[in-house]
């Protein structure tokens, strides 16, 4: 059987038909998996053994109730790892945690289990989400199944390649400026950060806890969908999650056009951008057009402040949530030290990467007495600026569409030496962490070279539903959806 | 030259909550190591912090009755410094946004009444303890304490003297007690004081460079290391040296204040706002509720039982010490309107009886009910006070009902005046020398002539009526 193309609901189809049992769907992806991660490197984790002993328990539980099956009952998912799962270990892409066994499951994994997941392995990823590339990973980077000499893109990058190539139906990733986006253009995929405090951040390891948000990455719009609405809703270990109650997503992807208001930003925002990106995205706002959706120009005045705003708060806040790697409780120490300070410092020098101490001794600095003004709070007070702005274009409009990346996927290699200029490639995504906003990353179509380009849909807070109708719509008016049946491998 | 110190002082109090702060391990004292420890209280990646609630509700009882605005927006706040016992590399607590902040507490002085100023009361959450002394080549860190709640008292730099200092320490140690938001135990580490303090030229306006002092854990402590400290300092002016801002540490066996070693107070703790956690916003509805728990306070007690009750202040002050005490002191009140005998029973014999034996009053077997019956006994002239001190001391030691031991023990009052005067009448014709004496204007020997007749009649008689009834027969002869 070719499962390579197979999605979420395509796999529930077959369950229910009987047409594949549980134990031989995990099979063959835990095959495909250790075959093709030679190649891609999408894996950091296979979990062989546990998969499938709860395949086979989920075949006993189909068998018996063939009626009362969850949601996600016999899916093989693979999932970033950044998500601690209970005795499969977690290492968020770093050596620090090169060896840690969560005792715990991140709330995101309960749901996915409870509603009848196999997770059976975890994905790469830059260390700690930090990279647009995933060239930070301890673990070495993942290669786009579309051009294996170029990033799938970060710092989802081995949760976008996966789901492009087919090895796993589905994926759920983190954005915290853009990781789940960003990636998902590179590689051809749907991937939506939903709204902040839409899914439980609980056991889903920090980076920037006022921007990190989880999100589906998968194939279609249906997919995101089904999986958004198993892991969304309120948690009370995470304060930060909204009660707002979670909607029948699956019940909104109808596609209807009369529900869309489109707004837009002036042409020249997007000088710099990569022509065949900025024609894409043209084609996209024409084909709204071509439907009579009403479609506005939007002012977003201060989001040429995003990626400074960004890059102060972000690392910030990753100076503080990654102080915990210490050596003392668990993860990774350093074997020879004299004294405390010593076992601090060698811990963390040898058991981080360069970009994740460049980022906490950039956020170290910004909160630092005497810059925290300048800094830190000046970003806050931007941050404010950007969202209102936002809020303001919202209540024109209910989906700005934007561009996600300025540029296609770049070789590998290519921006490892020069961090800033990969800073700003997510000036388009970061905004949208910046206020808070739900976001949805589609297929755009290719440039000359074959190479994915991506674009976004921006929602108001809360609002997943209608940009999921907003991009089913797209997804069924558009030529580009069938991208990844270029994909094989 | 006259200096004066200006003092302030940060206590740190555990709330008496069943669970810890941010999760839900349980808040107790001396369980095994690292056995109430969860994800979440030791750091492990991806946790985040939910806030008890009835921590909060504490914290805002103590605030009402320390007399300070309850604000109804605060925020928390990530205090960020390595070290072992700190499982996120920072603490979360309260900033820029106290949860309260403007009130005090008064403390009785020589001179009368002095009101020492709370700045700023915060929540926060404990750290881990480390155990430097199980191995010689290896510490051990117990995460049982990590997340406990605590509330920070910060005052204003009112305190003049370490007298003043320790008064005020133990009127907001007996306050917390009363209000049961922290049981007090300064050697379990559940009140911790730190003070700041400096001195200056007495008069002068301006504030002198300030030294912390540290882990001040009893009352005598507190004491001693700001007299250290203060010497200190004055020593220092005298000679023209410049004080330098730096924590100390005191050093009981000395007696001596030592700075620490500067490395560990070099911090910038790049505080700022806890993004895991949303401010926390209380209705004025929540304040009120919360303030509803809030008991009658010692200094309230004390007022009322000089007044209402007619005790004297320095009975008063004995009996609000401890809130077990003056609440035994009421219901037995309540039961018997003799508030004067009540209190000197509690404050002379209870207090004594529960102080040999090492128990508070409510592990206590001699009830309310049982003081009061022994009291009324007395009052009765069933049996006489050295009887019923006797009835007493049983209670205490075996238990048991009150008029059971007294007809055990055969203690009865003999109140028939003709058999007294019999005896007194017999013991005079006895003693014709003594008698002369005492006619002679040596009325010491009345105290004879009593002695005799209590021997006689076996202590069965009150000492008091016997006196009189002595003093008019020898009068008479």
């Amino acid at each position: 059987m070719d499962i390579s193309k197979l999605g979420i609901f395509e796999i529930k189809s077959l369950l229910l038909k009987r047409e594949v049992s549980c134990t031989e769907l995990v099979k063959a992806y835990i095959e495909r998996a250790e075959r093709l991660n030679g190649i891609l490197n999408c894996f950091i984790t296979i979990n062989r053994e546990s998969a499938l002993i709860e395949a086979k328990q989920t075949d006993e539980i189909i068998q018996k109730n063939p009626d009362g099956i969850r949601p996600l009952d016999g899916l093989p998912i693979a999932i970033k790892d950044i998500f601690v799962t209970r005795n499969i270990r977690t290492t968020c892409g770093s050596k620090i945690l090169g060896n840690f066994v969560p005792p715990f499951d991140a709330t995101v994994v309960r749901r996915l289990r409870d509603a009848g997941a196999i997770i059976f392995g975890k994905l790469n990823m830059d260390e700690f989400a930090m990279g647009s590339s995933n060239e930070n990973s301890y673990f070495g980077p993942v290669k786009n199944p579309f051009d294996l000499s170029r990033s799938p893109g970060g710092s989802s990058g081995g949760s976008a390649a996966a789901v492009a190539a087919g090895l796993t139906p589905a994926s759920v990733g983190t954005d915290t400026g853009g990781s789940i986006r960003q990636p998902a253009a590179f590689c051809g995929i749907v991937g939506m950060k939903p709204s902040y405090g839409r899914i439980s951040r609980y056991g889903m390891i920090a980076f920037s806890s006022s921007l990190d948000q989880a999100g589906p990455m998968c194939r279609n719009v249906r997919d995101c969908a089904i999986l958004l609405e198993s892991i969304a809703g309120n948690d009370p270990k995470d304060s930060t999650t909204m009660s707002t109650p979670v909607p029948h997503y699956t019940e909104w992807i109808v596609g209807d056009p009369s529900e869309i208001t489109v707004g837009i930003l002036r042409p020249d925002t997007y000088e710099g951008v990569n022509p065949e990106v900025l024609s894409a995205y043209q084609n996209v706002v024409n084909l709204f057009a071509k439907h009579n959706i009403p479609i506005t120009e939007i002012e977003l005045p201060h989001i040429k402040y995003a990626v400074a705003v960004y890059y102060l708060i972000a690392t910030s806040e990753a100076s503080s949530n990654l102080a915990r790697y210490d050596g003392v409780r668990y993860g990774f120490r350093s074997g020879e030290f004299g004294n405390l300070r010593e076992m601090y410092i060698k811990t963390r020098m040898e058991g981080f990467g360069d970009e994740v101490k460049r980022r906490i001794i950039l956020g170290t600095f910004a909160l630092s007495s005497g810059y925290y003004d300048a800094f830190f709070r000046k970003a806050s007070q931007v941050r404010r600026l950007i969202a209102n702005d936002f809020y303001k274009a919202f209540s024109k409009v209910n989906t700005i569409i934007m561009p996600v990346t300025p540029d296609v996927a770049f070789r590998l290699g290519e921006k490892v030496s020069d961090p800033l200029s990969m800073y700003l490639s997510d000036i388009f995504t970061i905004p949208v962490n910046l206020a808070g906003l739900p976001a949805i990353s589609m297929p755009a179509g290719r440039n000359r070279e074959g190479l994915p380009i991506g674009v976004q849909f921006i929602g108001k807070p809360f609002d997943e539903h209608t940009l999921l109708n907003t991009a089913a719509f797209y997804e069924r008016e558009s030529m580009c959806m069938n991208i990844l049946n270029e994909v094989n491998l | 030259m006259n200096y004066e110190a200006v003092i302030g002082l940060e206590v740190h109090a555990q709330l008496k909550t069943r669970s810890k702060i941010f999760c839900s391990c349980p808040n107790e004292f001396g369980a095994n190591p690292n056995t109430n420890v969860c994800p979440v209280c030791l750091g492990m990646p991806g946790t985040l912090p939910v806030l008890n609630r009835f921590a909060v509700e504490l914290a805002v009882r103590a605030a009402l009755a320390l007399n300070c605005t309850v604000h109804r927006e605060s925020r928390f706040a990530r205090k960020n410094y390595f070290y072992p016992d700190l499982p996120k590399g920072y603490q979360i607590t309260q900033y820029d946004r106290p949860v309260a902040t403007d009130g005090f507490v008064e403390i009785e002085t020589e001179k009368g009444l002095k009101r020492i100023r709370i700045k700023r009361i915060h929540l926060e959450e404990d750290a881990g303890k480390d155990l430097h002394d199980i191995s010689p080549d290896k510490s051990y860190i117990d995460y049982n304490r990590s997340g406990v709640p605590l509330i920070e008292i910060v005052t204003e730099p009112d305190i003049s003297t370490p007298e003043e200092a320790s008064k005020y320490l133990r009127t907001l140690r007996n306050i917390l007690m009363y209000l049961d938001v922290c049981d007090g135990n300064m050697e379990e580490g559940s009140l911790r004081c730190d003070a700041n303090i400096s001195v200056r030229k007495s008069g002068s306006s301006e504030l002198g460079t300030k030294t912390e002092i540290k882990n001040l854990n009893s009352f005598r402590f507190v004491e001693k290391a700001l007299a250290c400290e203060i010497e200190r300092h004055i020593g220092m002016l005298e000679r023209g040296e410049r004080i330098e801002q730096q924590t100390m540490l005191y050093d009981s066996k000395e007696n001596i204040t030592r700075p620490m070693r500067s490395k560990e107070e070099s911090h910038d703790y790049r505080y700022f706002e806890e993004p895991d956690l949303l401010p926390l916003v209380l209705t004025e509805q929540d304040i009120r509720t919360y303030g509803e728990d809030i008991c009658e306070l010692p200094h309230q007690k004390k007022m009322r039982y000089t007044g209402e009750l007619g005790l004297t202040p320095y009975e008063a002050e004995i009996l609000v010490q401890d809130k077990g005490v003056a609440e035994f002191f009421e219901e037995c009140a309540l039961l018997l309107k003799e508030p004067k005998q009540i209190a000197s029973w509690i404050i002379n014999d209870y207090m004594r009886e529960l102080n040999a034996r090492k128990i508070s009053i409510k592990q206590s077997p001699v009830t309310p009910h049982k003081l009061v019956s022994l009291i009324k006994q007395v009052a009765e002239k069933k049996i006489t006070l050295n009887m019923a001190k006797e009835v007493f001391v049983i209670l205490f030691e075996e238990g048991g009902d009150v008029q059971e031991i007294i007809n055990r023990k055969g203690f009865t009052v003999v109140n028939d005046s003709d058999e007294i005067l019999k005896n007194i009448r017999e013991i005079i014709g006895k003693h014709p020398d003594e008698l002369s004496r005492y006619k002679k204007g040596n009325q010491n020997l009345i105290g004879f002539f009593i002695g005799e007749l209590m021997k006689r009649m076996k202590g069965r008689i009150d000492p008091k009526a016997a006196r009189e009834l002595v003093k008019t027969e020898l009068d008479k002869s």
